[in-house]
């Protein structure tokens, strides 16, 4: 990236002297070139040097951005995005949660100012989550034990906590199941956390690897950071059973290991918040210290809000209360306080009754949706395919992702000879898909599996 | 059981927040907080401008709006809007499409992701901020992976510029050094250059091949003029040269909490623009992923529409005037008591602060004698300050400095 810079003569240039015919910036890129001009008895010299920016390249594209962009601009009829995590109707339409609306304009209604949060956010809103992720009245709760800080939804809660254990566990791994949110990775890099994997996804069964995932765990350096879906696993929709989860936490406290889990689907995976809180509740009864990054973008459908939190347990309400301190130390320097509006959203759904309970049934209709829809497509599949594959897979998935287990030659005939976009890995995006197209669904899928390879 | 957590130690005391728990906890029923960046009515009250209420109700009324991720750079139209908003309409620089605009989490925020793409793509790693600055500033750069170094900018003396000290320091930076400038309203002494010393400093800045990084906190609330406060960013682009400019709307549109802002990069040619917009999103992307859209929607809705952009500039000229009222009232106050000195200062520097020139010990003496409570560098928010409290503060300045030289 070696830019020679020249150094400029007498550059007396008065903004109202410049002549914009006669600068051509920017015209033939890289070459700079010096122009004397005469304005009266005084010559300017107008020298554009090479940028300092002339080495910089192409960033990768991004693989599932990219995949909406490619959708748009199809113009088949029958094009299917299968590809973003955002709730869809069964119109294939963006959802805004009734509940929603209705606390915006009881905002709106109220009049409430604009000043800053503090560091850690909405005070209603960091009490709101923590109760709804451990149940209020939880011990934890209780005893002062948990940190929590709104954070800018789940990228930025676990950006902030990625942070702390760069500042605080130097050299400390973490440990990231096999696939993974293609996201996880970047954040861990970008706050140089070291990382590794632990298997997670059998292609054999489409199911979980719990041998691979015990063994993995197992045998990473003791005091390790173990990332874990608290549910509805992104990309393969694959998780734990309960008995499952009890002997992965048997593995963790085995190794002082710390539970780091993602929780971006707390309702949106079953149906019920309780349910999909079940994991990180039974790491919070072993009196375990841990790491829970939550995103309301999914189950209160508030994704362009960004709001979300970052909430560590605490083996006293001393250290919880110094951690506190140092997740803000963290939040001050990267964007000084947090956004109030998606908060305050939250706030007001979870603390009034009546909103609560309407959101309830609007996120287990959201929920119910796309259980409907796949089982849709596993009745489709099985009726359309006369191989006898066992397709029952996708029925054991949650949450609104499904694993096809098609491989990225298999999903790329899914786009270019049926026009459903999908991630490369063979993940499609349930939340994406109608009753209606059902159909087209499994013929795309069966075509794919049987007659690519 | 083990905790691994307990080594986390508690964070050192913050001496902005200090101020103000100290503020919260005086029992006083005078107490009065001169500390906090915020814009005050002339009641003392918080204020949410009258077009961004009207803004935020069209967007609740229009039912076709989604709650849908933005692009990794934000919205597109408050994007184009803050451009020409700093670099005003006929920038050549936008018209040869060399200017990159990303939404970001206010100047903060702009900061940040500029510092952390910087730190990676710009040679020079070293970044120069006014001595003294905004407190955030160095941490923000550091934490971005910069090194922070000073150049000299308040004379205590003079109360006012040590523009000798500035063009020295600066003509002694490193070439390819960053250099970070506040736009006008300077944070906290309130001292601006001349219009004629900017010259002066972009020649020195453009001759050591200084990159220059614009804070512009303030448009149209120090002056009053959306494109007078701008003309100093203007004056540099204007010049063919590269910068980056980060945008605030916390003060100038009242949307503090909002968290809305802008970063610019002004780039040489229209093909550099392209690869430093998608480096600077491969900051983004792991950091927060995308930017939040209530914000950048209120702003878009205001500048776009020209019934609501002059409505705007009307309630931000009040918002500047009463300031400026501030001042002049202060100082007059301050004269009528006879308080020995020049105080001239206060009517001289402009923006939402003043550096007094007081000391720290009449600092700690105003707050626990008068319960008037500013920062210990002896800034006032003069936002903060009304008809009726400029004399509870003209007593409390005029009893310190007669106690304490």
């Amino acid at each position: 990236m070696a830019s020679s810079m020249l150094s400029l003569g007498s550059t007396s240039l008065l903004p109202r002297e410049i002549n914009k015919d006669k600068l051509k910036l920017g015209t033939s890129g890289s070459n700079p070139f010096l122009k004397a001009k005469s304005f009266s008895r005084v010559t300017m010299t107008v020298a554009v040097k090479p940028s300092r920016f002339e080495g910089i390249t192409m960033a990768p594209p991004d693989p599932i951005l990219g995949v909406s962009e490619a959708f748009k601009a199809d113009t088949n009829e029958m094009k299917l995005n299968l590809g973003v995590g955002a709730y869809r109707t069964e119109e294939l339409q963006p959802y805004v949660l009734n509940v929603v609306k209705k606390a915006e304009n009881l905002m709106l209604e109220r009049g409430d100012n604009k000043e800053y949060l503090p560091i850690e956010g909405l005070a209603a809103f960091n009490k709101a989550t923590a109760e709804l992720l451990f149940g209020a009245g939880h011990p934890v709760i209780k005893e002062q034990r948990v940190a929590t800080i709104q954070g800018l939804s789940g990228t930025g809660s676990l950006r902030l906590a990625a942070a702390l254990i760069e500042r605080y566990f130097p050299g400390a791994k973490v440990v990231i199941s096999s696939p993974t949110w293609g996201n996880h990775k970047n954040i861990f890099n970008d706050a140089k956390v070291p990382w590794s994997e632990y298997r997670y996804y059998d292609p054999k069964t489409i199911g979980l690897d719990f041998e691979g995932m015990i063994a993995d765990i197992k045998e990473a350096p003791e005091g390790s950071f173990i990332l874990l879906h608290g549910c509805a696993h992104n990309p393969t929709g694959i998780d734990p059973t309960p008995e499952q989860w009890v002997k992965i936490a048997d593995v963790i406290q085995e190794k002082n290991h710390i539970p780091f889990f993602d929780v971006a689907y707390q309702g949106f995976a079953s149906g019920s918040l309780d349910e999909d809180a079940a994991s990180v509740r039974l790491f919070a009864e072993r009196g375990m210290e841990f790491f829970v990054a939550q995103s309301y973008s999914k189950n209160l459908g508030l994704y362009a809000e960004r709001i979300g939190a970052i909430n560590v347990v605490c083996s006293s309400a001393d250290a919880a209360t110094r951690v506190k301190s140092q997740l803000k130390r963290i939040a001050r320097p990267m964007y000084s306080n947090p956004p109030v509006h998606g908060a305050r959203i939250v706030a007001n759904v979870v603390g009034d009754a009546t909103m609560f309970s309407e959101w309830k049934a609007e996120m287990e209709m959201m929920a119910g949706r796309i259980k409907t829809v796949r089982q849709e497509l596993y009745d489709s599949l099985v009726s359309k395919d006369k191989s006898g594959k066992d397709w029952s897979f996708i029925l054991k998935q949650i949450g609104m992702f499904s694993f096809t287990g098609l491989n990225k030659a298999q999903s790329d005939n899914m786009t270019n000879k049926w026009h459903v976009y999908m991630t490369k890995d063979g993940r499609i995006s349930l939340a994406g898909l109608s009753l209606a197209k059902c159909e087209y669904l499994a013929d795309a899928i069966i075509d794919s599996y049987h007659n690519v390879s | 059981m083990n905790s691994i957590l307990s080594i986390v130690l508690p964070a050192p005391k913050d001496p902005v927040l200090s101020v103000i728990f100290a503020y919260r906890d005086d029992p006083s029923p005078v107490k009065l907080n001169l500390s906090a960046g915020t814009y005050r009515t002339e009641e003392g009250k918080p204020l949410v401008l009258d077009v961004v209420r009207r803004a935020e109700q069209q967007l609740a009324n229009d039912l076709s709006r989604d709650k849908e991720y933005l692009p990794l750079n934000g919205l597109p139209e408050f994007n184009k809007l803050s451009t020409k908003l700093i670099l005003g309409d006929d920038s050549p620089a936008v018209k040869e499409n060399r200017v990159v605009t990303i939404q970001c989490l206010s100047g903060t925020g702009s900061l940040r992701v500029g510092a952390e793409f910087l730190a990676t793509h710009n040679k020079e790693r070293v970044i120069f901020v006014p001595d003294p600055t905004w407190g955030n500033h160095p941490r923000i750069f550091a934490l971005a992976g910069l090194s922070v170094e000073y150049f000299r900018y308040y004379d205590p003396k003079s109360r006012g510029l040590d523009f000798n000290g500035m063009l020295e320091d600066l003509g002694a930076a490193p070439p390819g050094a960053i250099v970070v400038l506040q736009a006008c309203g300077h944070n906290p002494t309130g001292v601006d250059p001349t219009f004629e010393q900017w010259e002066q400093i972009r020649q020195v800045v453009r001759s050591k091949s200084l990159l220059p990084f614009f804070d512009s906190a303030y448009q149209g609330f120090a002056s009053g003029s959306l494109d007078s406060d701008a003309q100093v960013v203007r004056m540099f682009v204007a010049d063919g040269g590269e910068c980056l400019i980060a945008q605030s709307y916390a003060k100038n549109m009242g949307l503090y909490g909002e968290r809305i802002g802008a970063l610019t990069i002004v780039c040489t040619s229209e093909d550099v623009a392209k690869k430093v917009e998608d480096q600077v999103l491969l900051v983004v992307r792991p950091m927060y992923l995308t930017p939040p859209i209530h914000g950048a929607s209120i702003v878009a809705t205001i500048l776009k529409n020209s019934d609501m952009y002059n409505d705007w500039t009307i309630e931000l000229k009040g918002m500047a005037d009463r300031i400026i009222s501030m001042r002049q009232q202060l100082y007059e106050a301050i004269q009528a008591r006879g308080t020995p000195g020049d105080w001239s200062h206060i009517i001289k520097h402009i923006g939402m602060f003043t550096f007094t020139g007081l000391s720290e010990e009449q600092v700690h003496l105003i707050a626990k004698e008068y319960h008037i409570y500013m920062t210990y560098d002896g800034r006032i928010s003069m936002a903060s300050l009304s008809s009726k409290t400029v004399p509870q503060l003209a007593d409390a300045i005029h009893a310190v400095v007669t106690r304490i030289a």
